[in-house]
């Protein structure tokens, strides 16, 4: 099945678009030969540098690159300065909603969320009602994945306000890009994204403890060398230039939480943590957790310390919740969602139900807590057995899966060994918060590098490429 | 500042660089010594799996002593987990831990060693490639070396690296030396003989010293001047001495920067002067084995007190 998708360098209607008018005039002067080369450049660099990723499930927990394509994704200034809107708007709303839903409720009282939502999901955090994190901040940093359909239209497709990873992708894409290419860069006038980490060491400063005394200390907390995202918070913690630390490095002394160093115990202000909301505090959440620090929740509200993002920020883009983003933006910014969501059927709703099951081989039907593309069925492109198999899970639990209409997302190119070949893409942009909102110009572009595929997911066969936002 | 868990990962790391290493080192050695002498090949290659601490487990599943087991046993057995293969694995889990303690040349050569070897030791060795192979084994480890000698910050996290190497090393020489003492002694009525003379080829070698030896001591092998070489010699890089003028070194280093000291450096402390004021023929006549076997003793109580002291769990 193939949809008919707008191309974003070159859709059929119009002919080459503006942003890569300077990108394709220096693209045909080159030698194909000469950019094989360079891909297989890249490929070693990535591998060289040990820019791998471990793919759960597979046998031995293998090391796996990103695949990298070498065209740029290009965004102008214009349709930049639009979406930056939108996803400002949006992120403000979120830690709004995040305050009243651990707080007055104001929306549910006000009947624009159901009740029953909140109370029956996994991702709401008891332990946080009444919380107020050190600035106020809950999602400090946050991944809003964005879709493309024409040259006017965005939709969000996921927030994601936990613990969004990638970015490191975003920066080494950039950084193998200059090397590859520098000649490009002189060329063309692309925003530059390599101070995210400094952005972030100052985004996380200011969000410190009140009483924090002198600079604070950050570090960022991971499960450990065998997570899959493990090369981003080793990247992330030595560009920010603070320490890596694991549950076991950690402890609470005197009211505060403290790492192991070889000169004793040292206080920590601030927590950039990668380890998900269960595992943080075996005394609070999952007792049979290693990866978190016994007592870190007693600490935190104490006020002791900074988490990031605070925990039961799950609730905000969990998938059922999704659905009501529209109204929740309205909520609390009094306005209009700038930035739109996709329709969404609520498959705990009899009537959507109904719907869905008899559309299934349109719908793309994804679980309410599933991530990473895993337990989703992508209607058109699935056999009819597919179908059925999945109607019954469906059928079997309701309230566990949303469905979406199948989107064309947009194409970029990519190279291939016959030349350029449209693929579909999304974009990921990295939001930061602390007293203001900050969002790096790019982020990432992931690419389903299938033909046909939509499915975008590197754990599921996607690639990224380096995004560009033009400084025009 | 630095975690104790990253001091544990650097000083790991460098032991199992080491390890890596010497267990080509080793066979390298052993093979030599099957190519110039036919018979009691399999005395050799048994003192090789000795020196490599390895007997027990190469026997429970070899009958055979010989240069394709033992070879593949300590090179790419992953079930022997002081294998070449086993050590680089475990030297590149705790880089990657580590990782950010690392400078990215540092990072990026045990990242590339790693994949060499992998490679490399995917198969069975022929026979006819084992000479390239412990070729590349000392290769790789030896460019990890160059780009961590010629990029890395003389600081604590050096100092934790160091540690390790030199604790791993005198641990292997003193091995060697133990395994083979017998050869050494004074005592045996057939010293001088082609036999001893190849022995004593094989120790030097096993320590990649059989070149330098002549330069140093200008003649014929003799068993006190090999002892000699590989325990007192301070110029030697492999002897107890050298190790040991680097561990306190180094320690002090530590010491002075966090203003403290430890049990470590008592124990460090006592073993160099121990070295330093001591004489070959003092060591025979307490006895090379005893004194071997003491300081084998003293070394891991060192590792062991280095962990203690400085957090590393």
């Amino acid at each position: 099945m193939r949809l008919a998708a707008f191309d974003e360098m070159l859709p059929e209607v119009s002919g080459l678009r503006k942003p890569y008018s300077a990108y394709d005039r220096w693209l045909k002067e080159q030698d194909p030969a000469r950019l094989t080369e360079k891909m297989q450049d890249a490929e070693r660099v990535f591998r060289k540098t040990g820019i791998t990723f471990a793919v759960y499930g597979e046998q031995e927990a293998s090391e796996r690159l990103i695949p990298f394509d070498i065209v740029p994704r290009i965004i102008s200034g214009n349709e930049w300065r639009r979406l930056t809107q939108g996803i400002e708007q949006r992120v403000q709303a979120l830690n709004a909603f995040l305050d009243d839903i651990y707080h007055r409720q104001e929306i549910l009282r006000a009947g624009r969320v159901p009740k029953e939502l909140i109370a029956r999901n996994e991702a709401f955090l008891p332990e946080m009602i009444g919380v107020r994190p050190p600035a106020g901040v809950y999602t400090h940093i946050i991944g809003v994945d964005i879709v493309r359909i024409s040259e006017n239209e965005f939709y969000v497709l996921e927030d994601n306000a936990r613990t969004p990873s990638g970015v490191s992708y975003m920066l080494e894409n950039r950084e193998t890009m200059m090397q590859l290419f520098p000649e490009l860069f002189q060329q063309i006038k692309v925003r530059p994204v390599e101070n995210y980490p400094q952005l972030l060491r100052q985004s996380l400063a200011a969000v410190r403890p009140q009483g924090t005394k002198g600079t604070p200390t950050i570090a960022v907390l991971t499960p450990g060398s065998f997570n899959s995202a493990y090369f981003e918070h080793a990247f992330l913690a030595d560009q920010m230039g603070v320490q890596l630390v694991e549950g076991q490095d950690l402890r609470v002394i005197d009211g505060h939480v403290a790492m192991r160093t070889t000169e004793g115990y040292k206080q920590i202000d601030v927590l950039y943590r990668r380890v998900d909301d269960s595992f943080l505090d075996p005394l609070t959440f999952r007792p049979d957790s290693a990866l978190g620090v016994p007592g870190i929740m007693d600490v935190y509200r104490a006020g002791n310390i900074t988490i990031a993002n605070a925990p039961g920020t799950g609730i905000a883009d969990d998938k059922a919740i999704y659905s009501y983003m529209p109204e929740i933006v309205e909520f609390y910014t009094g306005r209009k969602a700038i930035l739109g969501n996709i329709p969404t059927w609520r498959c705990s709703e009899p009537d959507s139900l109904k719907y869905v099951i008899e559309h299934i081989d349109e719908l793309v039907i994804k679980e309410v807590h599933g991530s990473g593309g895993y337990g989703m069925l992508v209607g058109p492109a699935a056999t009819k057995k597919e179908c059925q198999d999945f109607s019954k899970k469906l059928q079997a639990k309701p309230s566990n899966y949303i469905a979406q209409p199948t989107l064309a997302l947009s194409t970029c190119p990519i190279l291939t060994e016959k030349g350029l070949s449209p693929r579909h893409v999304d974009l990921r942009p990295y939001v930061l918060v602390s007293d203001r909102i900050q969002i790096v110009p790019g982020g990432l572009t992931r690419v389903a590098l299938k033909e046909g595929s939509l499915v975008v997911n590197s754990s599921q066969g996607g690639g990224t490429k380096d995004t560009w936002v033009l400084d025009d | 500042m630095l975690l104790g868990r990253t001091a544990n990962g650097l000083y790991w790391m460098n032991r199992y660089i080491e390890r890596a290493e010497n267990m080509a080192r080793l066979v390298d050695a052993g093979l030599r010594m099957a190519l110039t002498r036919t018979q009691n090949a399999s005395e050799e290659w048994n003192s090789v799996l000795l020196s490599a601490g390895s007997d027990a487990a190469f026997t429970q599943k070899y009958q055979e002593y010989t240069a394709a087991n033992v070879a593949d046993f300590l090179l790419r057995d992953t079930s022997n987990p002081s294998s070449t293969m086993s050590s680089i694995e475990t030297a590149r889990n705790n880089a990657r831990m580590v990782r950010t303690a690392l400078t990215r040349e540092t990072w990026e050569s045990i990242n590339e060693a790693w994949m060499a070897l992998k490679r490399m030791l995917a198969r069975r060795i022929d026979e006819r490639d084992l000479p390239s192979v412990l070729d590349a084994i000392k290769r790789e480890t030896a460019l990890i070396r160059g780009s961590f000698y010629g990029t890395m910050l003389r600081n604590e996290i050096f100092d934790f690296s160091q540690l390790g190497t030199y604790v791993e090393r005198a641990d292997n020489t003193a091995r060697i030396l133990d395994v083979k003492y017998y050869v050494l002694l004074p005592s045996i009525s057939w010293v001088g003989s082609t036999l001893d003379n190849y022995q004593w080829e094989s120790i030097l070698r096993s320590v990649s010293a059989h070149r330098s030896y002549r330069w140093v001591y200008e003649a014929d092998y003799k068993p006190t001047n090999i002892a000699d070489y590989l325990i007192l010699n301070v110029r030697m890089p492999r002897s107890l001495t050298f190790c040991y003028r680097f561990l306190t070194e180094h320690l002090k280093f530590l010491g002075d920067d966090y203003g403290e000291r430890h049990a470590c450096h008592a124990t460090a402390g006592k073993t160099q002067s121990m070295l330093t004021a001591g004489s070959i023929k003092d060591i025979f006549d307490a006895g090379l084995h005893e004194f071997l076997a003491n300081f084998i003793r003293d070394n891991t109580r060192l590792g062991d007190e280095i962990a203690q002291d400085y957090k590393f769990y």
